[in-house]
């Protein structure tokens, strides 16, 4: 699976780095900075709240470290591990739909067959306004 | 009535100029050099009369401004992109919405083969490359309008790139020649639009429709080569009747199925180039030409008073003519791309490399597609000015107006006439009154075919070309007559009666010898005087040129 060098020569640029793996490099020791750590909780709306979820984070990312073990050079990244499948394409029928009634079941709140939402994005409090408990 | 053809109606701005001429800042004077009277209105500063007309000197400085297009159009299909629920403007909200567009758990994307086909054709109708591997991606970021917490979209690799989009426009001093300009396509993307939120800031709450999720979009990303509103909406435009002759999109964008983003800079010419902010809400072209032309002034005032521009996101505020900075955008956004697990990449092929007994539904041919590509705007204009010998500029105002080509191709169709004189009539007179009125094509009182009769009627020669204008004007009162009715009507046949014509000749001549004088001395103009008489005394119904070689006959008779 590896020996897959006769690729379409296409290199796809590592746009977007995907894992932690380097923003904690320069630590070396693989510890997650209180910044990403807002980040992260920025981005994915994840509450990390206690220094075990921290810790746990930073053992998730020690373990796929172990990766760079694998020898990969000259050999071309896979795009996924579906990439020799065949993409179905679909008719351009319509087949679905029309269940508005079975959908807003799952809404807390519906408003004349719309879904009701907070308006517009809510900031997440700043850093130094949460507990500090990364600093203990 | 001889109305102008048709200008594209922006507030004339640049005028195939891209420089626009400050001042120093020691004196803040008036906008010198070439702008338009649309910026002088504008600009409170206009007012000192020294500089108006004042060339720029050598060490001041030009601002040059660069304007790139992020466009988003709506892929005419039956069925979403992901999903098989129905694509349609208007519809109860969330009825058109699968369980996939809901983003419940355990579905997955099953991509639309016309989606695809549509990318493709519009690929190669910009003269793009077309990738034959293309890979889908997952861009992250939480809006209620967006369930997945994530869109699909093609940011790695897209399905097209490096292409080209030509368009045409008028320069010169009366804006009545066309010159061509291209602006380069970056890249074309399949993606996936989201939901409708209808902010409802009374009640503190968001109302969310999802019929809007999941259709497909394309997304055409266009290198910084404009550099002011009227290159943008030009491009636009062009870009909308190329969409529209594929059949891609209707690119219609007051219904939201045409969509563009401006990220606006400006700089002095040969330093770096300056922060740019992005524009959004533009639902016209007019208004799109206005926002970035707007922004473009509001930044060199901006830096020419010692601010700085901020890399933000403003609106177009349409009612006020200006853009505002937009709430609800926080700095920088990380979307986190990531391959899209669930789809494996997009294999397209030609026919040298089409897979033998490949199932023809699920594959595409790229060579296939592009020979079954129908007729560009700029082949169709190409065909017009060889077909009947029209003006490039005649040709682009016949596309650029909605409904007008058909209505030339019916009068051509039905008419005796000559394609000049169809041309002439239809471009002047006839669009000239729809302007007047602010009418569409399909709005018209006239139809082709009364046209087409009144241009018979003038091609043999039953009556004069100014009796012709008058029957048009009748014909715009729509009030049921044929040209032919109105014609007898009004008595507005040409007199066929050579003899009695040659008569009324003789004692015009006889009752004005001093003008008979005057032509006789060889006066140039007092032969226009008795041509003048003799067609008032006919009630405007003989052919003036005829007139004319009757009287020189009878002068040098005498």
């Amino acid at each position: 699976m590896w020996a897959r060098a006769v690729r379409l020569g296409l290199r796809v640029p590592l746009g977007g780095r995907r894992g932690f793996t380097s923003k904690a490099d320069p630590q070396g020791s693989g510890r997650v900075t209180a910044e990403v750590i807002e980040h992260l909780e920025r981005l994915a709306l994840v509450d990390f709240g206690s220094r075990e979820a921290v810790a746990r984070l930073e053992k998730a990312i020690a373990f796929a470290d172990r990766l760079h073990a694998v020898h990969t050079d000259g050999v071309e990244p896979m795009e996924s591990v579906l990439e020799d499948r065949c993409l179905y394409l679909r008719s351009d029928n319509v087949v679905e739909g029309n269940c508005a009634e079975e959908l807003l079941q799952n809404s807390h709140r519906v408003v004349e067959e719309y879904f009701v939402a907070p308006p517009g994005n809510i900031s997440l409090p700043k850093l130094d306004e949460q507990e500090p408990f990364l600093h203990s | 009535m001889a109305a102008p053809v048709l200008r594209w109606g922006c507030p004339g701005t640049c005028r195939a100029i891209a420089w626009v001429y400050g001042v120093p800042r020691r004196r803040r004077g008036a906008w010198t050099g070439s702008t338009s009277s649309w910026i002088r209105g504008q600009s409170s500063l206009a007012q000192e009369p020294l500089h108006t007309s004042r060339k720029p000197r050598k060490g001041e400085h030009k601002w040059a401004a660069v304007v790139g297009l992020e466009i988003h159009a709506q892929i005419s299909s039956n069925s979403k992109l992901f999903s098989g629920s129905q694509v349609c403007f208007a519809a109860p909200p969330n009825s058109l919405v699968s369980f996939f567009d809901a983003s419940l758990p355990g579905t997955l994307p099953v991509l639309n083969r016309r989606c695809v086909e549509a990318a493709v054709m519009t690929g190669l109708a910009l003269n793009c490359h077309i990738n034959k591997k293309s890979l889908f991606d997952r861009k992250h970021y939480f809006y209620a309008d967006l369930p997945a917490g994530y869109q699909i979209t093609q940011q790695r690799l897209p399905i097209a790139v490096n292409g080209s989009l030509t368009y045409g426009i008028c320069v010169g001093k009366r804006r009545s020649q066309v010159t061509t300009r291209t602006v380069r396509v970056k890249q074309i993307q399949l993606e996936q639009d989201s939901g409708k939120s209808l902010h409802d800031d009374l009640r503190s709450q968001t109302l969310v429709d999802l019929n809007r999720a999941g259709i497909g979009l394309l997304e055409l990303v266009l290198e910084p080569d404009l550099s002011c509103g009227e290159e943008a909406a030009t491009a636009v435009r062009e870009l909308q009747l190329i969409l529209q002759a594929l059949g891609t999109s209707q690119a219609n964008m007051a219904e939201g199925q045409l969509r563009v983003d401006a990220n606006v800079s400006v700089h002095h010419p040969g330093e770096p180039l300056g922060v740019r902010t992005e524009v959004k809400n533009l639902n016209s072209i007019r208004f799109l030409a206005k926002a970035i032309d707007y922004e473009i002034q509001r930044q060199i005032k901006e830096l020419e008073n010692g601010g700085e521009i901020l890399n933000e996101t403003r609106s177009f505020d349409y009612k006020l003519g200006c853009t505002v900075p937009m709430r609800d955008k926080e700095g920088k956004q990380d979307y986190r791309f990531m391959p899209e697990p669930n789809l494996p990449p997009l294999l397209l092929y030609d026919t040298t490399s089409l897979p033998a007994g490949a199932d023809s539904q699920q594959v595409i041919n790229v060579d296939q597609i592009r020979e079954r590509l129908p007729e560009l705007p700029s082949v169709t204009r190409e065909r017009l000015i060889q077909q009947y010998g029209m003006l490039p500029e005649h040709s682009f105002t016949l596309l650029n107006e909605v409904g007008l080509l058909e209505f030339f191709q019916n009068v051509i169709k039905e008419t005796r006439a000559e394609p000049k004189k169809v041309t002439s009539w239809v471009l002047n007179t006839f669009l000239g009154y729809l302007k007047l009125q602010n009418l569409a094509v399909r709005e018209s009182p006239v139809t082709a075919s009364a046209l087409a009769e009144l241009l018979d009627l003038l091609d043999s020669k039953a009556i004069s070309s100014s009796a012709a204008k008058q029957v048009f004007e009748e014909l715009w009162k729509n009030e049921g007559k044929t040209p032919a009715q109105i014609v007898s009507e009004k008595k507005l046949e040409l007199m066929q009666d050579q003899e009695a014509l040659e008569q009324l000749c003789r004692s015009v001549m006889q009752g004005h010898p001093e003008v008979v004088m005057d032509v006789k001395k060889g006066n140039p103009r007092a032969i226009n005087r008795l041509i003048g008489l003799v067609r008032k005394a006919t009630l405007g119904r003989a052919d003036p040129a005829v007139i004319k070689a009757i009287l020189e006959k009878q002068l040098s008779c005498h």
